[in-house]
């Protein structure tokens, strides 16, 4: 009975945070109706018995990528007030968008029905002698260990590809680039002088470095500096 | 193990589903938000199979639910560099503007 309100009162404010979310002024405001809803989302995992994805949606949903959301929501100075600009017009038809899906989905819930023979269909029953934990630990690492390395794989290309799109070569900074300093030639920056006897350097003028300029250089022009002394 | 009926949970799961394809309709210019109604729409599956999960008592469920997590993570990722990127680039996050490859 308890566990049957607590579920109401945490679907009530999921669904109220995530109309919010659609519809909050201030995307700050949305970011973090999302992350009320992620919570109470995390509890209905919890009233399901999904114990450790509950803690793993509080974990990575509300530490990780709601805090995302909110970085990218203050960090980028938005015109916020154009953005809502469309906000009626588009109203109707998100409308009519949702009440179709809503009476489709409505229709769905109406004939569906379990198959008899679901619960001898089962891959991998609940033991319940064991935490949700151990149990998902022991599927995880052994049957599913392939597609487990696959979602690593998936993170790390996400997490290379956002590094890649984000990243500037900032005006104004010296890099050190490694390709010129050693394709550079003691030809190209050395220069041998026969200083008349006696007089000195003075005679000479002042003589500066002669100096590589791979700063002029693009980074895409100075990769293709050809390395003439690759062979020694 | 379900404190209600499937029913109630799959009813929350829909409504949370329509609401982030109104979000996605209603927010057509803000991109952070029609990502976070994609955000919503792929918590709804997850709480459809944590629910069928528990109602049959199969642990797959739950299995799926954790790479359905891990790629939402790295599409919100994703799609907030280029976020980032493309307000750098126009300084605004219009989606109505993004017709630079429109022949």
């Amino acid at each position: 009975m308890i566990a049957a309100i607590t579920f109401y009162i945490l679907a009530a404010i999921l669904l109220f945070s995530a109309a919010m979310v659609v519809s909050a002024r201030n995307p700050v405001h949305s970011v973090l109706f999302l992350i009320l809803a992620f919570f109470n989302a995390a509890g209905l995992f919890l009233l399901a018995g999904a114990e450790f994805l509950a803690m793993i949606l509080v974990i990575v949903y509300v530490g990780a990528v709601a805090v995302l959301f909110l970085f990218v929501v203050m960090m980028l100075d938005i015109d916020f007030a154009g953005l809502r600009s469309g906000f009626q017009r588009y109203l109707p038809v998100g409308l009519a968008v949702g009440v179709v899906l809503l009476v489709e989905l409505g229709i769905v819930l109406g004939g569906w029905r379990l198959a008899p023979q679901a619960s001898a269909l089962r891959y991998a029953p609940t033991a319940p002698a064991m935490q949700n934990t151990a149990q998902l630990g022991n599927l995880l690492y052994t049957d599913y260990i392939f597609l487990f390395q696959t979602a690593g794989l998936v993170l790390l290309v996400a997490m290379i590809g956002a590094i890649v799109l984000t990243l500037r070569g900032r005006q104004g900074s010296r890099r050190q680039n490694i390709l010129v300093q050693t394709a550079r030639t003691p030809r190209e920056t050395l220069e041998l002088i026969d200083a008349p006897l006696g007089a000195g350097i003075g005679s000479l003028g002042i003589r500066r470095p002669i100096v590589a300029e791979p700063d002029e250089a693009s980074p895409d022009e100075a990769a293709a500096v050809p390395l003439h002394h690759e062979g020694h | 193990m379900l404190p209600v009926g499937i029913t109630h949970y799959l009813v929350v799961a829909a409504m949370l589903l329509v609401l982030g394809v109104f979000g996605i309709f209603l927010n057509r210019k803000n991109v952070i938000i029609m990502l976070m109604s994609i955000e919503l729409i792929l918590l709804a599956a997850n709480i459809n199979l944590v629910a069928f999960s528990a109602m049959l008592q199969d642990m797959v469920g739950q299995v799926f639910v954790m790479f359905t997590l891990t790629v939402a993570a790295a599409e919100a990722a994703i799609g907030l560099a280029i976020v980032v990127i493309y307000f750098r680039n126009r300084g605004s996050i219009q989606v109505e503007d993004v017709n630079l490859m429109k022949g």
